[in-house]
């Protein structure tokens, strides 16, 4: 394991290293001026999307949901709808981008909140009826969208699509600061639960017999997953899959139960896949925006195999 | 003394407890029958403050355990689950490590692994102790949950029906571990189906039916084919041995 978590360590640092300085060319300050703030924001949004699935994971005790397939990839592209409808194509547009933030962030996470926590607020262990509901409600925002969308005119459409994609580069360097903190002490704060998280994954009666005050630890975890969720979307868009295929990964690279392994180690293996993707396909490919699509479809393959394995714990 | 007042309790619209008021003496092994569905496993969760008080209180050592801190609690009880399923793929030692959390809070010193490995061999599962737990047979699979319970040495420890999958040798081994661990000083409650268990090893048992105690006091007096005929609505054979009553209840 500690092998495999410094070889993962080093390749990080490569991609890193790669995706900054490899074909400065002459305006080096202006190019490095341009790619920093988006291999700071690719880092911190995939340790985000790594954490939020962890701790999601534990508090629903199954490995094949996420929070974004419990309704909330759709959740965000109705929001968009919403606000393009309601501010038009000029309003939209003209939004502050820290008011947007803002205003998204608060609201997800508070959407987050009611969502996550009617549903496993009382101890629901029935991992179907999550899934179902999810896909459920899913489907209900999706509609909502799609009826938004048929009132508004098909140019303003077209601009809910544009932002219903996710992309990994198109990152407001001017909320990376507000971002960082938030996500950085959320990821501090899950490391530091790692032993509760532990206890937790044993299940209600084992962890209350423990001594662990488990609701409460439920609730923090659940916060710290919207929180996490609400500014990754935000930043970078609806993303469902990856974080699935991360915690995949992740349980499969440390063959630990301990969050105080996994949550490292799936914090490399995201910002890895990001960089070393984003690298591989903007530098070597030339394809700018792909990456989020690859990466959601091999998520969603993934899935698929854990379903049909029955692979959910 | 785990000391019990007028404990009521409702699930939906069915009340499952009806005023129950009761002490568990402390130092002594004490078993809970009653037909299924007769509340006992409500009971136990209750006392083990698994789930919220809805009406009365209770205590355990003269702190009430609504305001004792959770923490604290754990130190002194230990509860054990009629059905248990974990969020995380363990091997048997882990999760008999888990036992003393309550005690290190994550950072297991050199005793706590002692202690962990004096509840695997006492339950035989040293041999085991590096098998996934999905990788046991139900009863051995108890069996660590039990050596869990164990391992946390809280001075009561209170058991859903822990013999339920063991094979006979195991749940004789069980109830005499427990009668070893009383003379060790600890108060035990048991959840059992077989009553004969309750008759032969139990100091006091406390028979419940339909959610109300039907019989309280000394096997002697609560095994009788008289009283538990009543409980549980059949005919029933009792003869001695050794002393102890013996329900002939499958005949
Ligand atoms: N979640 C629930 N919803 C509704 N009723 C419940 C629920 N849990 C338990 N009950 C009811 O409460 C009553 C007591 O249940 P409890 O589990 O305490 O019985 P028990 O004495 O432990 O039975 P057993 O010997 O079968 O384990 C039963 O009638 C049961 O149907
Ligand atoms: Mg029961």
């Amino acid at each position: 394991m500690d092998r495999r978590f410094a070889l993962l360590s080093i390749a990080l640092v490569a991609s890193c290293g790669f995706y900054l300085f490899w074909g400065l060319g002459p305006r080096w300050q202006f190019i490095l001026g341009l790619r920093a703030p988006k291999l700071i924001g690719m880092l911190l949004v995939g340790a985000a999307i790594a954490v939020a699935t962890m701790v999601f994971q534990t508090v629903c005790r199954n490995r094949i949901l996420t929070p974004q397939i419990m309704g909330f990839d759709a959740l965000y592209i109705l929001m968009q709808t919403a606000m393009v409808a309601v501010l038009g194509i000029s309003g939209y547009a003209g939004l502050s981008i820290s008011v947007k933030f803002g205003a998204e962030v608060v609201v997800m996470t508070v959407a987050a909140l009611l969502l996550f926590g009617t549903l496993l607020g009382r101890g629901t262990q029935d991992v179907a009826r999550l899934v179902l509901t999810g896909v459920i409600l899913g489907v209900l925002f999706r509609s909502f969208s799609t009826f938004l969308a048929r009132i508004i005119d098909p140019n303003a459409f077209a601009v809910v699509q544009a932002a219903s994609f996710a992309s990994f580069t198109n990152i407001e360097p001017n909320l990376l600061p507000v971002t960082g903190v938030v996500c950085l002490g959320a990821i501090a704060l899950s490391l530091w639960l790692s032993p509760r998280l532990d206890v937790l994954a044993l299940g209600r009666p084992i962890a209350i017999s423990l001594g662990l005050s488990h609701d409460r630890l439920v609730l923090l975890a659940l916060v710290i997953v919207a929180v996490l969720v609400a500014v990754s979307t935000a930043l970078v868009g609806p993303i469902a899959f990856f974080g699935l295929l991360v915690s995949g990964l992740a349980h499969e690279l440390t063959g630990s139960s301990r969050h105080a392994r996994l949550l490292p180690m799936a914090i490399l293996v995201a910002t890895l896949m990001l960089v070393a993707g984003q690298t591989l396909f903007e530098r070597v490919l030339g394809l700018q925006s792909t990456l989020s699509v690859v990466i959601e479809f091999a998520g969603g393959l993934f899935f698929l195999w854990l379903l049909l394995k029955g692979r959910t714990r | 003394m785990i000391c019990v007042k007028n404990l009521s309790h409702s699930i939906g619209k069915t009340s499952v407890l009806q005023d129950i008021s009761l002490e568990i003496p402390k130092g002594k092994v004490t078993a809970l029958v009653g037909p299924n569905g007769a509340g006992k496993s409500t009971l136990l969760s209750l006392i083990g403050r698994l789930m919220p008080l809805q009406t009365g209180r209770i205590s355990i050592d003269g702190s009430d355990i609504a305001q004792t801190p959770t923490r604290e609690l754990a130190r002194r009880m230990a509860i054990l689950s009629q059905t248990n399923s974990l969020g995380s793929r363990l091997r048997v030692r882990e999760l008999v490590g888990f036992g003393r959390w309550p005690h290190h809070q994550g950072r297991p010193t050199h005793e706590d692994e002692q202690l962990v490995m004096q509840a695997l061999d006492a339950l035989d599962l040293t041999a085991l102790g590096n098998r996934f737990l999905e990788e046991l047979s139900g009863g051995q699979r108890q069996r660590a949950f039990i050596a869990m319970a164990l391992a946390q040495g809280a001075d009561w420890l209170l058991l859903d029906e822990p013999l339920a999958a063991l094979d006979m040798a195991f749940a004789r081994r069980i109830m005499a571990q427990l009668v070893a661990l009383r003379e060790a000083g600890r108060s035990i409650v048991v959840v059992v189906h077989d009553i004969n268990h309750a008759a032969a090893w139990a100091d006091h048992v406390i028979a419940l039916k339909e959610g109300r105690i039907a019989a309280e006091g000394p096997p002697e007096t609560v095994c009788t084919s008289q009283v538990l005929g009543d409980i549980f609505d059949m005919e029933l054979r009792v003869t001695q041995i050794e002393g102890k009553p013996l329900v002939l209840h499958h005949l």
